[in-house]
């Protein structure tokens, strides 16, 4: 398998009725995930874009034999969405949904961790691995087949650079959204493990925030055991403290969570800063 | 969402917590009559009230009206005092501090306890500083009590009291979705009973549908971002002349740091967020022309926002405000050639790169 997902993961959508969910599930099948069924409580028996069956709840999805999720409810439901998926035991939970209680998503990564579930947000963009699976909302047209493999707690900022590394050439062999709330499914540190274990990536992107000391944990990371090339890029060096900068998790808290904080620990990791997003596949040559 | 003292302190009073009687006024006929010696302490969201003047002691009925008198209305640090908390004084014998707040890496509450209570924990030498994760399935339970209470040389008869808080505060925490609860200082007495002197909760915000009672204005928001969150945008205003807007929180600081390396100055954070509707723009026009800068500059990376639909927002703003400043675009992304092409049709300049944009925006907020 790639980094998470390839061309055998079955994919199902929690709420693929609702405006976020089928719009995007029709984008991702278009990308040419293989989305198996969906659900919509109380539209069970119906079909999304005449193809996908739509089922009342994710146990009777389990008929389908899906092995990811991606749960696009509105905040207040995902706790629920997101423990029907954990109970029901797949693998790979993908939460879209933004201004999910941050003690909801405690305890759905703790639970999650508990069975082996693989979490991935709230708040993010998702994961795609060119061009054998999408779960989430990158735009399709951004990808190349590569070796880069990009992580990062923004969205559009993540499209960009994205961008700029097909642009120069270069393709990415996956790219993850982690999220931009405090408490989200994956840390820096648990997808350097995966890109380097992965054999398609080569060189590794991070795309890192005020905000948290995730940055700071990664770099001495791969100080330790990362041999692959890593380049990183920080956003939010003129924030002022203790604003929120859009996301909830981007906010300075007591001198914490500072641009300089994280681009000093992956300097001395010897990881090359990018100070502008598109400088970034200058660095990966 | 940050609560004043004697919100916390009622949510205490609810849950168990001890807490020195007491009550607030809002304008001098509030004042009971004086009955025994008293504290009277603004309610304002700052550290560090006692250093600035903002609590007073009363030891008469005097010293009481005088107190809220000088208390109501006056400024601390900026912000106007309109509540204040009227309370039994205490006999204090020693300061403690306890907390229960995230740690973010960890994905988890924690516990923070010291002896040495009263400052800023912060300041508190790390080895006289209790730390314990808490899983959040299993919750707090008693042995983590034990723990701190040992740690900070507790008699038996406090640790019993220091527990029970400690149960309660993280009953708090947990059903209040705080993000910190902090009790500083817990007072022991001269009569050795365990209170609260003090009461900081602060609430996720993400959390507000399920405590509908609760409604607070952040004072630290200036008028037009409360405007601004009323109507769903993600806007902070700073202090340049360049007027920002951007889709996505990560492009639109990174934007802002990219602005500041060129040597220009935002006037605002403004995250269009995912859309594609034509009159969310043009509302966030009024926005940032609200805040009056020199220029504008809209920066979009297509996708689920896209490209055409911003440039259509700009063109309609452009008219219905009449708007004579600079504007600058950068459109890349889904649909960005048909935006560029709208732009330019009406004479608003557009760039295909983050970089040329920037550059040029930096140049014209300079010549105007």
């Amino acid at each position: 398998m790639a980094v998470l997902v390839d061309k055998n993961t079955r994919v199902i959508v929690q709420g693929i009725t609702g405006h976020q969910g089928s719009f995007h599930a029709g984008e991702m099948m278009k990308f040419g995930t293989n989305i198996v069924a969906g659900t919509s409580p109380g539209k069970g028996g119906t079909k999304f874009m005449d193809k996908v069956p739509i089922v009342d709840s994710v146990s009777e999805a389990m008929g389908f034999e899906p092995n990811a999720t991606m749960i696009s409810v509105a905040a207040p439901y995902v706790r629920d969405a997101a423990f029907e998926a954990i109970d029901q035991g797949i693998k790979l939970v993908y939460i879209l949904t933004e201004h999910v209680p941050f003690h909801d998503t405690m305890e759905i990564v703790h639970e999650a961790r508990l069975r082996g579930i693989t979490v991935i947000g709230p708040n993010g963009p998702g994961i795609t691995v060119p061009f054998d699976c999408k779960i989430g909302i990158m735009p399709n047209k951004i990808f190349k087949q590569g070796d880069v493999a990009v992580a990062s707690r923004s969205g559009t900022l993540t499209y960009e650079i994205v961008d700029a590394i097909t642009r120069s050439g270069m393709g990415e062999s996956a790219v993850i959204g982690l999220g931009g709330d405090p408490v989200v499914g994956l840390t820096f540190i648990d997808v350097l493990k995966m890109f380097e274990a992965d054999d398609r990536t080569k060189k590794i992107v991070l795309v890192g925030e005020i905000g948290g000391n995730n940055e700071e944990l990664a770099a001495k990371y791969i100080k330790d055991h990362v041999k692959k090339k890593v380049v990183a890029y920080i956003t939010g060096r003129s924030a002022p403290p203790g604003k929120r900068m859009g996301h909830a998790g981007a906010i300075i808290e007591k001198g914490v969570g500072t641009a300089d904080s994280k681009i000093k620990a992956f300097n001395e990791a010897g990881v090359q800063v990018a100070e502008y997003p598109m400088d970034v596949p200058g660095l990966l040559r | 969402m940050n609560l004043y003292e004697y919100m916390g302190k009622e949510i205490f009073r609810k849950y168990g917590i001890p807490v020195p009687d007491g009550y607030v006024v809002e304008q001098l006929t509030d004042v009971r009559e004086y009955r025994k010696p008293v504290v009277v302490k603004s309610q304002i969201l700052l550290g560090g009230r006692g250093k600035s003047g903002g609590i007073k002691f009363a030891r008469s009925s005097e010293e009481l009206k005088n107190g809220v008198k000088e208390l109501l209305g006056s400024k601390i640090r900026g912000l106007t005092v309109t509540k204040v908390l009227v309370e039994d004084m205490i006999n204090i014998k020693h300061e403690y501090y306890v907390s229960f707040a995230l740690n973010r890496s960890e994905r988890s509450p924690v516990l923070i306890a010291s002896s040495s209570g009263g400052v800023e924990i912060e300041s508190v030498p790390q080895n006289q500083i209790f730390t314990r994760k808490i899983d959040p399935l299993l919750g707090y339970s008693d042995y983590v009590g034990r723990e701190a209470s040992k740690f900070m040389n507790l008699d038996k008869n406090l640790s019993a009291q220091f527990r029970s808080i400690l149960e309660k505060l993280y009953k708090v925490y947990e059903e209040e979705d705080c993000e910190l609860v902090e009790i500083n200082p817990l007072v022991e007495t001269a009569e050795g009973n365990l209170i609260a002197a003090d009461a900081k909760v602060i609430m996720d915000n993400d959390s507000m549908f399920r405590h509908k009672d609760i409604k607070i204005t952040d004072p630290e928001k200036t008028p037009l971002e409360l405007e601004a969150q009323s109507k769903g945008y993600s806007f902070i205003e700073l202090d340049g002349q360049i007027g920002v807007i951007a889709n996505g929180a990560g492009l639109t600081m990174a934007t802002l740091d990219a602005l500041t390396l060129h040597k220009g100055k935002p006037r605002n954070f403004l995250d269009l967020g995912g859309t594609d509707d034509v009159e969310i723009v043009v509302n966030a026009f009024d926005l940032v022309l609200k805040a009056d800068p020199k220029a504008i500059l809209v920066n979009i990376f297509g996708g689920v926002t896209k490209a055409d639909t911003v440039a259509n927002g700009i063109v309609a703003a452009k008219k219905r405000f009449k708007i004579t400043k600079p504007i600058v675009v950068r459109l890349s992304g889904v649909h960005d050639d048909e935006g560029r092409q709208v732009l330019k049709e009406n004479g608003i300049e557009s760039f295909p790169t983050m970089m040329e944009a920037i550059e040029r925006v930096v140049k014209l907020a300079g010549e105007a």
